[in-house]
């Protein structure tokens, strides 16, 4: 890398920089691109022949139009939240983990292998034992793609994909053998123990405050702690990280771990509070919605929350919306592509300033 | 040299698999082969997506996404015409559509190129999984045919030359792009652009037209791999169809140098790992879970980026947008 790209980067930097004081322009952004999302969507519906007013109408009223809805979305949103953290922690150090996807399913299985296995132990032992199981194994996935990133160079986008697979394969195989719950048609883990359920307490439940207090957290120490700032400085320039002293390759190393870590707690909460065991095709889409909802919270670790309720909140709706209006539920998958579209495209951005280009991630061969 | 005698690793072990087939007769070894060659093709033609774009400096992630679409239109278009050929034009025309976003996320709007491709995958699986629906049938598949003469040759005939049409296809245009690449005007320039854009904008080149052709046309290729799942070797489509498939290739990509010809060796490498392997099932010589062998590829292609990483250089000014008067 030539002298003044890096000197480019440090003045796009600076840039960014006065960018984050509080910017009502930036956050209007993802407003507008769910909006017109939702727009392109509508159209779309009505093509299929279909009411799209009807459709969204029974989507939200289903998602927060009661108390219970708002339970089951909250639920929704957890995982969804954590995964969103995962995918930003990773941008923040520069790196782009797509493979949240993964990372959460071995803490899915994890958690699940826990909860069945521990036995007699009181909840408030037993849940926090099965969540950190679920958390390490999540980064132990990511580590892997930390490791070779930092000793091999090999591109972490390409890794975590791969490992995405490879984990879903090799839950498969432990869900229908050794994990699978004994003389039962299903493959699938036996339900956990009582006593590593997650509480629900008034409808609201108690990993999705988890979840946020995590996020808070996550903010405090990017922004206040010495690691968080070497995460940081190496996202924003490795070679100016490097040569100031930062030790870049631990920091890529531990950044990732980090990452996995959330996502691994993002599938364990879902296994402890949501599904009480772990199934093959265990929601399928959670690690990639976190892109999209990492994306659309602007990589701020609070920012994502309401974009990880907006979607858990059609995640949950999506059912009835096809009971109601015969619209399949895979309109929040589209849903979710078009946000992320309109959301990184300058299209929007163009309106309420003058954006330069941004690299959010670590580019190619380096 | 390097690649060439990496390229010689490739064969000597192919040379020492047939070896051990042999024994269980030739007709084994060559449907072994022939199965091969056919699980390598589309991997082999999303290379050269890979490298069509990366020679003049534009990542793309997309592969994958562009792969699925075309895919599903080709079944889609094929399904509701009853004609596969207008089912395989209407992919083409997807794939460049997705190219042509690409080219304009990447080189008009100057985007991360990492996420550009990222959102083009996320937009096919939305798209894909919003307008499938179950229970669609095609007319038929393209059918294998023997090519007269050559598919006489013992081994390499009915290795080589019996197959369906988008296979012949598939590998003229692998062979048209290593010509075109290496020693044509059009191949030079993309490559000048890729190494470095401002040299060839000083010297006349176009950066930002030839990066708009070779993504548009990449984009085409990607879909004629997408299509060729659908419509020659599957027959069908479902939900996340193409498998990784599209990652795969970018490793194919790396492993083989950016070399059209040395990506063809590592994805013809990776199909006969995998025709071995169900071989290896078939004849029930090793019992592996069909969990593990699925995920072979996927731990095959960390590996082989493992090994190459840092061995391998790629165009220096991919990723970087172009600006006019950038040094």
């Amino acid at each position: 890398m030539s002298e003044t790209n890096v000197d480019k980067k440090v003045v796009k930097n600076q840039s960014e920089e006065s960018r984050k004081k509080f910017d009502v322009g930036s956050w209007l952004v993802p407003i507008v691109a769910v909006l017109v999302a939702m727009a392109i969507a509508a159209i779309l519906i009505k093509l299929q022949g279909l009411n799209p007013i009807a459709a969204y109408k029974s989507l939200f009223k289903t998602a927060f139009g009661s108390i219970e809805g708002l339970g089951v979305t909250l639920g929704k949103s957890t995982p969804l939240v954590l995964s969103g953290l995962a995918v930003a922690v990773g941008l923040r150090a520069g790196l782009f983990n797509i493979g949240a996807q993964g990372q959460l399913l071995s803490g899915a299985l994890a958690a699940a292998w826990a909860g069945v296995t521990f036995d007699g132990l009181p909840g408030y032992i037993h849940i926090p034992i099965a969540l950190i199981i679920g958390a390490f194994f999540g980064s132990l996935v990511a580590g892997i793609s930390g490791f070779l990133k930092a000793y091999r160079g090999v591109h972490e986008v390409i890794t975590t994909i791969m490992l995405n697979s490879i984990v879903m394969g090799i839950a498969d195989y432990l869900a229908s053998h050794q994990l699978r719950e004994p003389d039962q048609f299903l493959t699938r883990t036996a339900e956990i123990q009582p006593s590593a359920k997650l509480p629900i307490y008034a409808n609201l439940p108690l990993g999705f405050f988890i979840a946020v207090v995590l996020a808070i957290a996550i903010w405090w120490i990017l922004g206040r702690t010495t690691s968080g700032f070497r995460i940081e400085t190496v996202g924003r320039n490795r070679h100016a990280a490097w040569y100031s002293g930062i030790p870049v390759k631990r920091t890529v190393i531990s950044a990732m771990l980090i990452s996995g870590a959330i996502a691994g707690l993002g599938g364990a909460v879902e296994t402890l509070g949501i599904t009480y065991r772990y199934a093959p095709a265990f929601n399928l889409g959670l690690g990639f919605d976190g892109i999209t909802i990492a994306l659309l919270g602007r990589v701020h670790p609070i920012g994502i929350i309401p974009g990880a309720v907006l979607i858990g909140g059609m995640r949950a709706g999506a059912a009835n919306m096809q009971f109601d209006s015969g619209v399949a539920p895979e309109l929040v998958d589209l849903l979710m592509a078009l946000i992320l579209l309109l959301v990184t495209a300058p299209l929007i951005t163009r309106f309420f300033k003058n954006s330069s280009n941004k690299s959010i991630t670590s580019g190619w061969g380096n | 040299m390097t690649m060439l005698s990496k390229r010689n690793g490739y064969f000597l072990a192919a040379i020492l698999a047939t070896g051990f087939f042999y024994f269980n007769g030739s007709d084994v070894t060559t449907s072994v082969y022939a199965t091969g060659t056919v699980f390598a093709l589309p991997l082999a033609l999303a290379a050269m997506v890979g490298i069509m774009c990366e020679r003049t400096g534009i990542v793309n992630i997309g592969i994958e996404g562009t792969m699925l679409l075309s895919a599903f239109v080709a079944f889609f278009v094929s399904s509701l015409t009853q004609n596969i050929i207008i089912g395989l034009i209407a992919a083409i025309f997807t794939g460049s559509m997705m190219g042509l976003i690409l080219a304009v996320m990447a080189v008009s709007w100057r985007m991360d190129q990492i996420i550009a491709g990222t959102i083009l995958n996320i937009l096919a699986t939305g798209l894909t999984s919003f307008l499938y629906v179950q229970g669609r049938t095609i007319p038929g598949v393209f059918q294998s045919f023997e090519i007269p003469i050559l598919s006489k040759i013992p081994f390499f005939g009915p290795v080589l030359f019996i197959h369906g049409a988008l296979t012949f296809l598939g590998l003229a245009i692998i062979l048209a792009l290593y010509v075109a690449i290496y020693h044509t005007t059009w191949g030079l320039r993309s490559r000048a652009v890729g190494e470095h854009p401002s040299s060839a904008d000083t010297a006349g080149v176009s950066v930002v037209r030839l990066r708009y052709i070779n993504v548009t046309i990449a984009g085409a290729i990607g879909a004629l791999a997408g299509a060729y799942l659908s419509l020659e070797l599957v027959g069908s489509f479902e939900r996340g169809f193409t498998a990784g498939k599209g990652f795969t290739a970018l490793a194919l990509m790396i492993f083989g140098r950016w070399n059209p010809l040395g990506a063809l060796a590592a994805a013809l490498f990776f199909g006969l790992a995998q025709a071995y392997a169900n071989q290896l099932m078939i004849d029930q010589i090793v019992n592996i879970p069909s969990q593990f062998t699925a995920v072979l590829p996927y731990i095959m292609t960390i590996v082989v980026l493992t090994i190459s990483a840092g061995k391998v250089r790629p165009p220096a000014a991919e990723g970087q947008p172009y600006e006019k008067g950038q040094a």
